[in-house]
């Protein structure tokens, strides 16, 4: 038992082998995870993709079907929820309503049997600012107000591990915006390990140093954000972190420096260090922002890839960018941003354009093309205009989503 | 009952202690379950077998013993069944009045006052102010209001809503007058809880789709407001049946009056024939129980308890 | 609108113009003045008997209070002066208060079973615990009092006891249901996760937030107990209640002195309502202004 000490700083957490079984379905399945002491971790997914149980198994809020759980190398798996050395941030903040802010943040304090609870319980408070209204009911408080008195409640009793359950889902975007820095400063003044579980991927990009994308109850890929984004392993991870414009294809060489493939025909080059396949076909991916409009057919490159001609369906513009949706013969409808570097969009629906990469900006992914129908590409050609621009919209809109 | 039978259901919600939930819920719920069974049921079960008893051979008045003499069942039957229509007519009327008469009470409250928090409540508490004081005494202020030598009634004489001679308290009317203004707030209160929870936007949604105020009330009120009908309803209709106060003729009725729960008072408390006012008892129940499920059914609300 | 203090005002202003002319929906119609109008009527119906039996009771009454024979303080200075009405009220209040505190306890614990725990007999149980509403009160009179008999139990104040108890406890069960569903499952998560103990969460978390429902639930059973008098008249033998005092004086005539006591209980019940739905109100509005 965690039983009145501070830890002094976070420690490291392990989940191995954990799966949990609910009637009627598998939540999480085989899971094993682990959070280097002192990191910001993240754990990015839909929606029923296990996310937060993982978080409850944690906690101790659920018992895990099998596997253990280790925080700072001792087996927790069996001790309740008050027994671990855990806090969480709960979604709905769950401050007691009968308290005042103080009695809140005191409460964990009071049960552990720690000195001194008031002062201590005022030094969070005034860590998250709020000291002015510790005598207040929470019922008093604006939503981000209590957002930061749930975070108070939980850091001041300086656990080994804080989990937080999409705290700043409640919130409206601007203050989102601020919390997400208040949270990231607050960890490094605290040192201790976060467990944040979210499913808006820039939340998860902006604040953590690694992140964990989860899909059905397991780990689809786990690093550092940028190298998630640049180098996404599978297809679920490259559309669901940002956009990804996606190909399938024949492998036909592989050198030492780059591999070819062959799609609809067309030879595309991806460096053999981002693709871990070797032969037969594959699924290559680039994204939307790393594509260049052409309106003439550009010169044979061989550190670039081009594709084209194909036609403009649609252009949407943004404010800092402009997305155009072309129909390229053989590749689908592809999605490219450009930066408004000039006036207006430069090109318009209904124009010829090439498009065209570097060859390092590709990748190409560990899943089997057949388990991706959605890459089915042969109809597109002869589908109308109208057609493929409206299921390229609705696929974008499902991207915004 | 059976320890098994509290196990954890297999279709549990991912939330909670499924685990834990059969044994602790066991321990929670053995003292109510245990009492319930102790003073509930076994009564109604003793009922049931009272309602069968024959008088003792050579016995006196009040000792039965234990038979199947299903005549008793018969005997009430022929002998009270005025009381029996009596009773369940006199509740229907009640109910409907009442419900006519608190839909647009709750609707005020619920639905029109729902921007003034105080004086909504306020107004409920005026709806249930009847229940600070003792029920015998708010009916006999009604039977001393409308007695014989009373203003209203030289009045209703006078416009010839009664003859010459008649009189109100003792009339059925009066019964059926004094079952609606016990059984108000209880029809009233889960009404206003069914309207107060109705989202205004979805009247706006109804008369935003071209319905005018009455189609609005019809298409979208009224269906939304069916589990407070029913719950209502039945917390009128069901006590009404039973009711004997109302009836009895120290209060609004008279002999002519009397209702099924005035002869199994009468038969158990006074006439001492236990297997009569037992039979009644099970007849009252039975047939309440019957009408609760067909109503039940037919209303589709599933969700009363 | 109206601060503390102005409950009058407040119903005069909602009776009377319930309409601000705020949004274009609102507008006042004829229909509102029509349905308030009634409203008010169908009030005025619910209230009249009780302005009646607390008028009654500053009667100068002789033998029966029926006429009204001037006004006089006699029977609220002297309320025991009225042979058996006193005992007749502390049998009431003690049988009252114990079936209260009984149906309550047995029934909140049977409350948070049924809103939290999943089981197999779930159904059977749901439909045993609430039976006794759908049964009428002279059925649950007599069955018990046939148990009694069969049984050969004295009646006496511990039978109505047990009598009361059985079925206010359905009632206490609904009510405090409701309250367990409503509380966020999330709330004992966190007093679980700061270090608390399953029963120092059930004490300081469960226990304060489900409070209100108690007490609405404990209120109601003391109502219900207090104003029986179907199922007590089975199963009361000799004593006396005071809703049975009255239906034994009815015949001859009630004194006043029963008038009194029912308006007393009557005032202090909507005092007490009125404090909390006032304070309610105030609190809410000092929140709302924050």
């Amino acid at each position: 038992m965690a039983r009145a000490a501070f830890a002094d700083s976070g420690a490291d957490l392990q989940l191995i082998g954990v799966r949990k079984e609910f009637p009627g379905f598998t939540a999480i399945d085989d899971l094993d995870l682990t959070i280097p002491a002192g990191s910001f971790f993240a754990l990015l997914g839909p929606s029923g993709c296990g996310k937060t149980t993982t978080l409850r198994l944690v906690a101790g809020l659920e018992s895990a079907t099998a596997g253990s759980i280790l925080i700072g190398g001792k087996d927790v798996t069996r001790e309740k929820a008050h027994q671990r050395p855990v806090n969480t941030v709960f979604q709905s903040y769950a401050l007691f309503p009968h308290m005042t802010v103080l009695e809140n943040v005191a409460f964990g304090l009071r049960r552990r049997g720690i000195g001194d609870p008031v002062a201590k319980a005022h030094e969070a408070l005034k860590l998250v600012e709020l000291d002015h209204v510790s005598s207040r009911k929470p019922a008093q408080l604006s939503g981000g107000q209590q957002q930061r008195v749930a975070l108070a409640r939980a850091v001041v009793n300086r656990p080994a591990l804080l989990l937080l359950d999409e705290p700043l889902g409640a919130l409206d975007l601007k203050l989102r915006r601020q919390m997400q820095l208040e949270l990231k400063t607050i960890q490094g003044e605290v040192g201790l390990t976060f467990l944040h579980v979210t499913h808006d991927q820039e939340e998860a990009m902006t604040m953590a140093d690694t992140v964990a994308v989860m899909n059905k109850g397991r780990i689809e890929q786990l690093g550092a954000p940028e190298e998630l984004y640049e180098l996404p392993r599978t297809a679920f991870v490259a559309t669901f972190l940002g956009q990804s414009n996606l190909f399938a294809g024949e492998i036909v060489s592989a050198g030492d420096d780059v591999v070819a493939i062959d799609v609809a025909g067309r030879r595309i080059a991806v460096p053999t260090s981002r693709t871990r396949r070797r032969s037969g076909r594959v699924v290559l991916g680039v994204r939307p922002e790393k594509l260049l409009l052409h309106t003439t057919a550009p010169d044979y490159d061989s550190t670039v890839n081009s594709i084209g001609p194909g036609r403009v369906l649609d252009v949407s513009f943004s404010g800092v960018s402009t997305s155009y949706l072309v129909a390229v013969p053989g590749f689908g409808t592809v999605t490219v941003f450009a930066q408004n570097m000039v006036f207006g969009p430069v090109v318009t629906v209904g124009a010829e354009v090439w498009l065209s990469w570097r060859v390092e900006h590709g990748f190409g992914l560990d899943d089997d093309p057949a388990d991706l129908p959605q890459l089915a590409l042969d109809s597109d050609s002869e589908a109308s205009l109208d057609e493929q621009r409206h299921r390229a919209v609705l696929a974008a809109t499902d991207a915004e989503l | 009952m059976a320890i098994a039978a509290f196990a954890p259901t297999t279709a549990g919600a991912p939330q909670g202690e499924t685990k834990r939930g059969g044994r602790t819920a066991l321990f929670l719920l053995i003292p109510c379950i245990a009492y319930l069974a102790l003073f509930f049921l076994a009564p109604l079960i003793s009922l049931v077998l009272t309602s069968f008893q024959a008088p003792r051979l050579y016995g006196d008045i009040g000792q039965y013993d234990y038979a199947f003499r299903w005549e008793n069942y018969a005997d009430v039957i022929g002998e009270y069944w005025p009381q029996i229509l009596r009773s369940f007519g006199c509740a229907l009327a009640a109910t409907v009045i009442a419900l006519i008469i608190s839909y647009p009470l709750a609707y005020f409250i619920g639905v029109t006052m729902r921007r003034y928090s105080l004086a909504q409540s306020l107004l409920l508490v005026l709806v249930v102010a009847p229940f600070f004081i003792s029920f015998l005494l708010r009916t006999l202020a009604w039977k001393q209001i409308l007695s014989n030598e009373s203003p209203i009634v030289h009045a209703l004489q006078a416009v010839s809503l009664l003859g010459p001679g008649e009189y109100f308290i003792g009339s059925p009317a009066a019964v059926i007058f004094g079952l609606v203004y016990n059984f108000v707030p209880f029809m009233t209160l889960p009404l206003y809880a069914s309207l107060e929870r109705l989202d205004s936007r979805l009247l706006e949604a109804g008369s935003d789709l071209y319905a005018n105020a009455f189609t609005t009330f019809r298409t979208v009120t009224l269906p939304l407001s069916i589990p407070g009908i029913v719950s209502g309803t039945l917390l009128t209709f069901i006590p009404a049946a039973g009711d004997y106060i109302n009836a009895s003729r120290d209060f609004l009725g008279s002999p002519d009056t009397s209702m099924l729960g005035n002869a199994v008072e009468a038969n158990f408390l006074v006439l001492q024939n236990f297997p009569a006012a037992a039979a009644l008892s099970i007849i009252l129940m039975g047939a309440i129980l019957i009408l609760v499920a067909v109503y039940v059914r037919r209303s589709g609300t599933d969700e009363l308890v | 609108m109206s601060g503390e203090g102005q409950a009058g005002v407040a119903i005069a202003d909602a009776i009377a113009a319930p309409q601000k002319p705020a949004s274009r929906r609102q507008r006042p119609r004829g229909g509102t003045w029509v349905l308030g109008v009634f409203s008010a009527i169908v009030l005025i119906y619910l209230l009249i008997p009780i302005v009646y039996t607390i008028v009654f009771s500053f009667n100068d009454y002789r033998r029966t209070n029926i006429v009204w024979r001037g006004f006089t303080l006699d029977n609220w200075l002297g309320v025991c002066n009225a042979q058996g009405v006193c005992q007749a009220f502390a049998n009431s209040i003690l049988i009252a208060v114990v079936s209260t505190v009984v149906a309550t306890a047995i029934g909140t614990a049977a409350a948070i079973a049924l809103a939290r725990y999943r089981f197999r007999a779930k159904s059977a149980v749901t439909l045993l615990i609430f039976l006794p509403m759908a049964t009428p009160e002279v059925v649950l009179g007599a069955g018990l009092a046939a148990q009694f008999l069969t049984a050969g139990v004295q009646k006496g104040i511990a039978t109505i006891i047990l009598a009361h108890v059985m079925f206010c406890v359905s009632f206490v069960i609904v009510t405090v249901r409701a309250r367990v569903a409503s509380l966020d499952p999330a709330m004992e998560e966190a007093g679980r996760d700061l270090y608390g103990s399953p029963a120092q969460v059930f004490f300081r978390i469960t226990l304060p937030l489900l409070a209100p429902g108690i007490a609405a639930a404990a209120l109601l059973s003391f109502a219900l107990s207090f104003d029986d008098f179907i199922i007590t008249s089975f199963n009361s033998g000799p004593v006396s209640t005071f809703p049975k005092f009255i239906y034994t004086a009815a015949a001859r005539g009630i004194p006043a002195e029963a008038n009194v006591i029912a308006s007393a209980i009557f005032l202090l019940a909507l005092a007490a309502v009125l404090i909390t739905q006032i304070g309610a109100a105030v609190r809410r509005k000092r929140v709302s202004t924050r």
